[in-house]
């Protein structure tokens, strides 16, 4: 089936004990797509995209990759299915260099046990290649990944992500805790990732960012799905309500004078 | 590709990453200024006996067998663990090693590897318990100290009928070439040529007045060396700095952490038994008290050496400069005028001055604020 959707949720239910976090959410996720995954805290965002990634297991529901029912059973088994989840903080370690957080769990080795190393050689190129190609120029790939920007952090995050062949990438609100600047690198680079084929979950409750890298939409409520919209079907405003419930904050907006 | 490459080698800013921003990102570089400030010091007020082979010799001893310990604390620490057992694990490892080979007359080579396998186990355990519950592995430690300490005791007890000494293990574990790998002196021939080619300073009969290196020295710079290489060059080295640097982070790049954890406390229990090893086969004896605060230098050791407390940043080789400085210091006072009760006063200082280092080096490598 060359045409099924990278990812396809449908119905899913996750429950902990007595307390539902989803109760029926659907989605599907397309080859060179940014689906934008909209949610006031409480949402079930966070639930969602851990089922996705197989930290949950789905209590009820199916999940699909590329057409076919799948049950992960750890992160681990996610990833190999291509699907790779850059969590906000916890992605990179701040003290180890860029490269050693680049290859972190996957260094590439050489030579024969006892004296098997890591290719820190390549290691090395093959980090500021794959830097160099999103316009983040490492200096020094020795160079401690605390001394990046949050931006430049979540993009090494994601483009570590694409260089060992993620085919769906879910960014837990990557943008939440960066500035203009950094922000619209990140979103850029979201865009790169898209015209490369890949598919994109954005996490995200910052309406602004979603459109503008956002090519559909996908609203949750208390566990469930509102309703998925196409960008040319809804403007800002309308999303920003029905993420927040609409009512309340058209009338906080109102009382406001517009401004939230 | 080559594009890229060829922007990243013609940006200039490459340069600026100058020889001191480099130097700075080694952690052991307040070890290294740490052990020439010691120098120095000894230089002016010291006896020059001690700069001799045999004053080096003298103070490379102590430092060696503490040095062992360090190395293996360092690992645990860039790890993000502690393990404070590991000074009553001395103790505790003699008695098995003494008990196997005095008690039970094994031959030595199954007396040391029930001794290593022991040693293992109970790191094991130790790792075990702190990744299973989640509680700092400072108190689960803590407890293993006295848990260690107190077992070492009774057996002792036990296997003397009431003393907490045990005697003539050397004799028990016989001659040859293993138990010879862990008493003695090495390259005895060498220095004896040295010594009949003027060398080396050498006694009126013609022996040299050192007569070889303790194998305890080469142990320590043999496992130093292994260790850094492991820590720098393959991937347990890195699963072992990422598993102290974020465990969660690790966890999601696919590092298996509770693995990689828990083969560094059962490394740091067997360089205990190691170090019980050496000191039973060169004395003769193990006795309950060996090992004692050990586990306490060997973190100052390890700290001095540029070790983070929390975890994902230091060195082996740091940890063994900590030790020498550790040695030099305690034995170095011996050949000054000073009062050698001043050691502890100075190693504080030490350890203060390298913990304020290593933070203000941490900022400055991180840019945290």
């Amino acid at each position: 089936m060359p045409d099924a959707p990278l990812i396809e949720v449908r119905d899913i239910v996750k429950t902990f004990g007595s307390v539902i976090a989803l109760n029926g959410v659907s989605m599907t996720v397309r080859r060179g797509e940014v689906l934008c995954l909209l949610g006031d805290n409480g949402a079930g965002k966070s639930t969602l995209i851990k089922t996705l990634a197989g930290v949950h297991r789905p209590t009820g529901g199916e999940y699909l990759v590329d057409g076919k029912p799948v049950a992960f059973r750890s992160p681990r088994d996610a990833l190999d299915a291509g699907i790779a989840t850059v969590y906000q903080d916890l992605a990179m370690i701040p003290l180890m260099s860029v490269t050693r957080n680049f290859f972190m769990g996957r260094e590439p080795t050489r030579g024969i046990w006892p004296i098997r190393r890591v290719d820190f050689a390549s290691a090395h190129r093959i980090t500021r290649e794959e830097m160099a190609r999103i316009g983040i120029d490492v200096r020094d790939p020795h160079q401690a990944v605390g001394t990046l920007s949050g931006g430049e952090r979540q993009c090494v995050a994601i483009a570590r992500a694409v260089y060992f062949g993620a085919q769906v990438l879910i960014l837990d609100e990557p943008t939440s805790a960066l500035g203009v600047a950094q922000t619209s690198m990140v979103l850029k680079y979201i865009h790169l990732v898209r015209s490369r084929g890949l598919g994109v979950i954005f996490i995200t409750h910052n309406v602004r960012h979603a459109h503008v890298v956002g090519d559909r939409f996908t609203v949750l409520n208390r566990g469930r799905t509102l309703g998925t919209y196409e960008k040319s079907d809804i403007a800002i405003e309308e999303l920003q309500n029905l993420m927040a419930g609409g009512k309340e904050l058209a009338e906080l907006s109102g009382a406001l004078g517009g401004t939230v | 590709m080559s594009t890229s490459a060829a922007i990243v080698a013609s940006d200039e800013r490459l340069k600026r990453a100058s020889l001191l921003v480099r130097a700075m990102r080694r952690p052991e570089l307040g070890a290294v200024a740490g052990l020439i400030l010691v120098i120095a010091f000894f230089g002016v007020y010291a006896d020059r006996s001690m700069f001799t082979l045999g004053g080096v010799m003298t103070v490379m001893a102590p430092a060696a067998e503490l040095g062992i310990l360090a190395v293996a604390a360092a690992l645990l620490m860039i790890g993000g663990e502690f393990d404070l057992s590991i000074g009553s694990m001395v103790a505790f490892a003699g008695l098995i090693l003494g008990g196997c080979l005095v008690v039970l007359h094994l031959p030595f080579v199954l007396a040391l590897l029930v001794t290593l396998a022991c040693a293992a186990a109970l790191g094991a355990i130790n790792g075990t318990i702190v990744i299973r519950t989640k509680l700092p592995s400072f108190i689960v430690t803590l407890a293993f100290l006295f848990i260690y300490r107190g077992l070492s005791l009774v057996g002792l007890k036990w296997a003397t009928g009431g003393s907490t000494q045990l005697r003539g293990i050397a004799d028990a574990a016989g001659d040859g070439v293993l138990p010879g790998l862990f008493s003695g002196l090495a390259f005895h021939p060498l220095f004896t040529w040295m010594a009949a080619h003027g060398m080396i300073q050498k006694f009126p009969s013609g022996e040299p007045t050192v007569q070889g290196v303790p194998v305890s020295i080469l142990w320590f710079i043999a496992f130093a060396l292994v260790a850094t290489w492991v820590l720098l060059a393959t991937r347990a080295g890195n699963w072992i700095f990422a598993a102290g640097g974020d465990a969660n982070a690790a966890r999601n790049s696919g590092v298996p952490v509770a693995a990689v954890k828990t083969a560094l406390f059962m490394l740091t229990a067997a360089s205990a038994a190691l170090v019980a090893t050496l000191q039973v086969m060169n004395t003769g004896s193990t006795d309950a008290l060996r090992g004692d605060q050990k586990e306490f230098e060997a973190v100052i050791a390890a700290v001095i050496g540029g070790c983070l407390l929390t975890g994902g940043y230091g060195s082996a080789i740091g940890a063994f400069l900590g030790a020498i400085i550790f040695g030099m210091v305690s034995i170095g006072l011996t050949y000054t005028h000073f009062d050698s009760d001043w050691f502890k006063v100075f190693l504080g200082g030490m350890l203060l001055l390298a913990v304020l280092f290593n933070s203000f080096i941490r900022r400055k490598v991180t840019g945290e604020r």
